[in-house]
């Protein structure tokens, strides 16, 4: 059986995922372990929701840089509502979720509408949320209700998934369906290989484009409400520089930054390859928390020459 | 558009593209000049000229610095979002190979640096350098989109400048390194000289030869620049470089005036205000023509925005919401698509009033 060249980052990931899995259950005594993986879309389980929009957001060509200061935002908000407004959760949710959606559409409609370039504006709206959090408070709002963070469903054997966890990976399916098989997924790939044919082909590239940021700050804000559940707290300086995290899991995932190639799958697995990073360097305990980041920059790198190599070879026709 | 306009001269002031940016530190300035009295009051005190002026120019040293170096990157049509990193980088090589300890001799306590200061300071400029010159190569032989090039550095850089400095804040004891940041020459401080020479150097370098013309074409399209016999990847490689090379002087600058270096702090956000510097003073991110001078405004402009936020008692946490909306405005103003449909709008409303 030959593989599709397409899938060929993928499969570089996964193998490099089941390589570092591999290498840490060998070094390390309780590595392999059920609920030590469980604990890797558990601790990560926002980055998955976020990294989830980004790699709509890529693959039609674009980066939307806002979305981590948008989980700052929404801690900030629902801990402000709950805490010193007394409004039940039941309603906070879905208000935080309008009000991330209703941020990345006005973004996506400036970079639409106005052609403006999609770094600055998110970049804008990344100063913007960052700022309106410091307007609702400086200090940090911590949540005494606890309920929901507490909870865990069993997933066999002594290991268990936290809710934000299921959460996550219920949109990483609901994202391949969308990508896959409705025509806003199959209308994003086709601006991220290329924007005019799109156009000429008669898809709703205008329609696409906004929804492709929508998407990304219901993500954002989805992941956001993960967050506080996770830190029970609200906080101005939450999630600085996720984007980033994000992005590199995108990356990492398979997905060209050059838009129009990717999967949703990939981005699971190259968060969970961040994870295992950080894993790996907890278990270890002789390497500095700083080596996390250097690590994964070196990965960024390998990857984006891989993906440079892979592009290449995909003929000088491009 | 010029039909109304009086005089032709007139008409050139109005296209001239440092026009807006110069309104606007103007306003600025003014805002400032009006709800603080001392604002534009300087005073000579103890040889130095003091004043909120000269404080601003001060603290936008490091600003105009990386926006200098960005404004090339950007006429490019490239991006470098490492800078904040390189920084970092910078601030933290040169506080620990200066560091400083206390050292008793014939009863008198001196602090003497680990290596001398020069060496500090070229090693800490090269390493920048290196760390510019690797993106360049990212971009212009790899082939990568110089945002992510970037990134690369940008994630890595902070470890690599938390690894030098042991993941600690190192204090700076060595006095002579204080100059750089805090020192006076003619009264002005010194930091601003460093940026007025980059400046004036890249100026005469980018008008008076064909380099300017370079950096041009290979923005406004690379492949043709390099089939015109431009040598558009050494340009980018270079370009790159020396914008790393000026985000190492601002780390210079920053290490020696906060006297420390932090490898997760240092140059936070910096290549965001930096981006943000070079579009205000009118270059487009899409590449091609830059002005160096509209940069150094528009490090001016943050610099000024900023200080009136702290004096006129905002408070500080407002200063990101009002940077977003500048943001927003400057970039709604420089779309062709915002301007047509303003004007479009401008001329519906008089015609549907009549009807």
């Amino acid at each position: 059986m030959k593989l599709a060249p397409k899938y060929l980052p993928l499969a570089a990931t996964v193998s490099l995922f089941l390589l570092m899995a591999a290498l840490g259950s060998l070094r390390y005594t309780g590595f392999f372990s059920a609920q030590v993986f469980a604990n890797l879309l558990i601790d990560n389980a926002f980055l998955c929701v976020v990294a989830v929009g980004m790699t709509f957001v890529i693959l039609s060509g674009g980066i939307d840089l806002s979305v981590g200061s948008m989980i700052a935002l929404t801690t900030m908000v629902s801990a402000w509502l709950v805490q010193k407004h007394q409004w039940s959760v039941v309603a906070v949710v879905p208000t935080v979720l309008l009000m991330g959606t209703a941020f990345g559409a006005v973004m996506g409609l400036l970079i639409q509408r106005f052609r403006l370039q999609p770094f600055i504006v998110t970049l804008a709206g990344m100063f913007l949320a960052r700022g309106l959090c410091y307007v609702i408070s400086i200090d940090s709002i911590s949540i005494t209700d606890a309920a929901l963070s507490e909870m865990r469903v069993p997933i066999g054997g002594d290991a268990s998934l936290s809710l934000s966890a299921l959460l996550a990976l219920v949109v990483v399916v609901l994202a391949m369906f969308v990508a896959h098989c409705t025509q806003f997924g199959r209308t994003v790939y086709a601006i991220g290989g290329n924007e005019n044919s799109a156009v000429l082909m008669g898809l709703p590239v205008r329609a696409t484009l906004v929804g492709v940021y929508t998407l990304s700050g219901f993500c954002s804000t989805l992941a956001g409400v993960v967050f506080t559940f996770y830190t029970l707290s609200g906080y101005g300086l939450h999630a600085v520089g996720l984007e980033l995290d994000a992005i590199a899991a995108v990356v990492i995932g398979g997905t060209l930054l050059s838009g129009g190639i990717g999967y949703v799958a990939g981005t699971l697995i190259g968060v969970l390859m961040l994870g295992i990073i950080q894993t790996l360097i907890t278990f270890d305990g002789s390497l500095s928390s700083w080596w996390t980041k250097i690590i994964i920059g070196a990965l960024l790198f390998v990857f984006c020459l891989l993906q440079r190599v892979f592009e290449a070879r995909r003929g000088p026709a491009s | 558009m010029s039909a109304i306009l009086p005089s032709p001269r007139l008409a050139a002031l109005k296209q001239h593209r440092l026009l807006w940016p110069l309104v606007t530190l103007l306003i600025l300035l003014a805002i400032n000049a009006t709800f603080n009295p001392n604002f534009l009051h300087l005073a000579w005190r103890e040889g130095h000229l003091y004043g909120s002026l000269i404080d601003i120019l001060n603290r936008a040293a490091p600003l105009m610095l990386v926006a200098l170096g960005m404004t090339l990157v950007i006429a490019t049509r490239g991006i470098d979002i490492s800078v904040g990193a390189t920084v970092a980088i910078a601030a933290a090589l040169v506080a620990w190979m200066i560091g400083g300890k206390l050292v008793m001799t014939d009863g008198v306590s001196t602090y003497v640096s680990r290596f001398p200061m020069s060496l500090a300071i070229i090693a800490a400029l090269a390493v920048a350098l290196l760390c510019g010159a690797w993106n360049g190569l990212l971009v212009a032989r790899v082939g990568m989109q110089p945002i992510i090039a970037t990134l690369i550095l940008m994630v890595a850089g902070r470890g690599i400048a938390q690894l030098i400095t042991g993941g600690q804040i190192i204090t700076i004891y060595y006095a002579p390194f204080f100059f750089v940041g805090n020192g006076h020459l003619f009264g002005l401080p010194f930091a601003l000289f460093i940026a007025v020479a980059v400046f004036i150097a890249l100026q005469l370098v980018t008008t008076r030869t064909a380099l300017g013309l370079f950096i041009q074409a290979v923005g406004i399209n690379p492949s043709a620049a390099h089939g015109a016999g431009v040598p558009a990847r050494r340009i980018t490689v270079w370009v790159y470089a020396f914008c790393g090379f000026c985000a190492g002087a601002a780390g210079l600058i920053v290490a020696s005036n906060v006297k420390s270096a932090d490898g997760n702090n240092a140059g936070q956000l910096l290549e965001l205000d930096a981006i943000l510097a070079v579009t205000l003073g009118g270059t487009a991110l899409t590449g091609g023509q830059f002005s160096l001078a509209g940069s150094v405004i528009g490090a001016l402009i943050i610099q000024t925005l900023t200080y009136g936020i702290y004096s006129l008692g905002v408070p500080p946490e407002i200063n990101l919401v009002v940077k977003a909306i500048v943001v927003f405005v400057v970039m709604l103003m420089q779309s062709p698509e915002f301007r047509r449909s303003v004007q479009q709008l401008a001329r519906r409303a008089p015609s549907g009033a009549t009807r």
